[in-house]
């Protein structure tokens, strides 16, 4: 039987604010093991949580972004459960009444259809502590409790289980984790766990409209783990079904040593969470002002930049794509334009030599040994033919060398492309002269020989000679040869 | 209503409470009556009462966004019953 994957995901992303949400400790990390820690966080009897205004307004500037109501009433509730990452015992976390409700986000699928994935909810809440277990730090019967993420204010973002496979999931993920680098509410970093992911997972008879049982899955903290982790789950759940079994609903956490997601049974009577709100931290209510406010501050979203760029630049959708996945690489696309260079040359080469340069060293555009303005003169350099497409892909590598700008490169190195004919005229005379049996299979109907001829000159001049005049030139003098 | 001994050792497997055979009994009876006298609420009519999140009419309590240490880095250790490489140590949470 064919099946149909049903897959929802949980996505939680840190905010990239000064402090935590409900006390004035660092959010920041890399600090000392618990130092960035004081009563509040750590659950001390008699603490006051006091929200940070912050965070709230960046779960309304993400709503805003994905066209999410924003609830003007909203409250905080504890999800109460028993375990050493949670001094308190509960987790502040938001129920009933979340800071955000529907909204959704557009994906662009392989064969370059678009399909809208709706979100349920955004709330917001606190993190937990990290936790490492025996002999990973110390003794084989303890664990050991770092609690200086506990209280790091995160936003939780949750899908409708609209996504039909680990592709979709993934591109999803992108496409959340584009704009949220965008609003440049959260850095997004993945190794430090700044953007993570549990999937809801569940297969169906193809054709089917009900949904079979789920199982949640969790501890996804790369793109590839996340679509091998979805792919082992529903082909789990396939075979289990297959046989004759059922899938059971729960926690599954996913071993990307093994590749295989394992049953988290311990964890099942904390599904009893006994959410109620919570009495320390009062109603919050956000006024239309509040709102209007944080929508003036919303910055260009990448489905608008990405029109934009077609539109304006002329540019193809898989270029427009690509150039606005990061809003550091559609700065960077936009100031070397600045230059006057053509937007489709300019983007080809950020395309190929610029992202293939920072991705090779983990940079951010800002910090390419190459910048925009180098860039722009690079391609204005092709265009008013002073060199050839070929020799700056030298003066790149030079300028990835050296740092040193491009004009200075063709001077110093004595690049500059050789458009005067009677220079050119000289070497095509030669090669014509030495190469007569060339000249006899051309003349007899061998055209593409004239590729060969090209190649010649290109050589003689040590790649210095505009093609364009080159080709003219031999065609010329070929036909009287 | 009346709570059965099952439900008992639910809320105290939540609670993390281990109970005897004769706690349970007891608690049973005890947990019961309470819920039958906060059960009279349910006589009352409520439907035109919004629902309450909080006993107090307060709203928007803030903070601004500004990180302060008020504590010394090393303060967490003063109430923490054991520290272990710079951590605080508890029994192990997860087996193998
Ligand atoms: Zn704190």
């Amino acid at each position: 039987m064919d099946y149909t994957a049903v897959i929802g995901l949980e996505v939680h992303t840190q905010l990239s604010t000064e402090s935590k949400i409900f006390c004035s400790c660092s959010a920041g990390f890399g600090a000392e093991v618990n130092a960035n820690t004081c009563p509040v966080c750590l659950g001390m009897p008699g603490m006051l949580p006091v929200l940070n205004k912050e965070v709230v307004s960046r779960g309304i500037k993400l709503g805003l972004a994905v066209g999410s109501s924003i609830a003007r009433t909203s409250i905080f509730a504890r999800k109460n459960y028993f375990y050493p990452d949670l001094p308190k015992g509960y987790q502040i976390s938001q129920y009933e009444l979340p800071i955000c409700e529907g909204g959704g986000l557009e994906i662009t699928l392989s064969d370059g259809s678009r399909k809208r994935i709706a979100l349920t909810r955004i709330h917001m809440e606190e993190d937990a502590g990290k936790l490492i277990h025996g002999q990973n730090l110390g003794h084989p019967d303890s664990s050991y409790v770092d609690l200086n993420r506990t209280g790091v204010p995160l936003l939780e973002i949750v899908s409708e289980p609209e996504l039909r496979s680990s592709e979709e999931a993934k591109l999803y993920l992108e496409k959340l984790k584009t704009i949220l680098e965008y609003l440049g509410v959260s850095d997004c970093n993945m190794e430090e766990g700044s953007l993570r992911c549990d999937a809801n997972v569940s297969v169906m008879p193809k054709g089917s409209d009900t949904f079979g049982t789920r199982a949640e899955v969790k501890n996804m903290n790369s793109f590839r783990y996340l679509q091998k982790a979805i792919d082992y789950e529903i082909e789990r759940q396939i075979a289990l079904i297959e046989e004759g079994g059922v899938v059971v609903q729960e926690s599954r956490l996913y071993n990307p040593d093994r590749n295989v997601t394992i049953s988290m049974r311990s964890k099942e009577e904390a599904h009893d969470y006994r959410y109620f709100p919570d009495p320390d931290l009062v109603t919050l209510e956000v006024s239309d002002e509040w709102v209007e406010d944080v929508r003036n501050s919303l910055p260009e979203l990448p489905d608008a930049k990405r029109t934009r760029f077609m539109e304006r630049y002329s540019l193809p959708l898989y270029d427009a794509d690509v150039l606005t996945k990061s809003r550091d690489v559609a700065d960077y696309f936009e100031e070397a334009l600045k230059t006057g260079g053509a937007p489709k040359t300019i983007s080809n080469w950020i395309m190929g030599d610029i992202l293939r340069i920072i991705n090779e060293r983990s940079l951010t555009p800002a910090q390419c040994p190459i910048t925009p303005v180098m860039l722009g003169e690079l391609v204005s350099l092709i265009e008013n033919k002073t060199i050839s497409g070929k020799i700056a892909k030298t003066v790149m590598e030079e300028m990835e060398k050296s740092g040193k700008n491009p004009k200075a490169i063709v001077e110093e190195k004595g690049l500059v492309q050789i458009t005067d004919s009677s220079a050119i005229e000289t070497e095509v005379d030669k090669i014509i002269d030495c190469n007569p049996g060339q000249v006899a299979a051309y003349k007899g109907g061998k055209e593409q020989l004239i590729g060969w001829f090209v190649g010649q000159v290109m050589k003689a001049t040590r790649g210095k000679a505009n093609p364009g005049v080159v080709n003219e030139l031999l065609k010329e003098k070929l036909d009287k040869a | 209503m009346s709570l059965t001994e099952e439900d008992v050792r639910r809320v105290a497997t939540l609670a993390r409470l281990e109970l005897s055979v004769e706690e349970t009994q007891k608690f049973r009876g005890q947990l019961s009556s309470i819920i039958d006298y906060i059960g009279q609420l349910n006589e009352l009519d409520t439907n035109d009462v919004e629902p309450t999140s909080h006993a107090l009419d307060l709203k928007n309590a803030f903070r601004e966004d500004v990180c302060e240490r008020k504590f010394d880095k090393e303060s967490w250790k003063s109430n923490a019953p054991q520290t272990g490489h710079g951590h605080f140590r508890v029994p192990r949470v997860i087996e193998e």
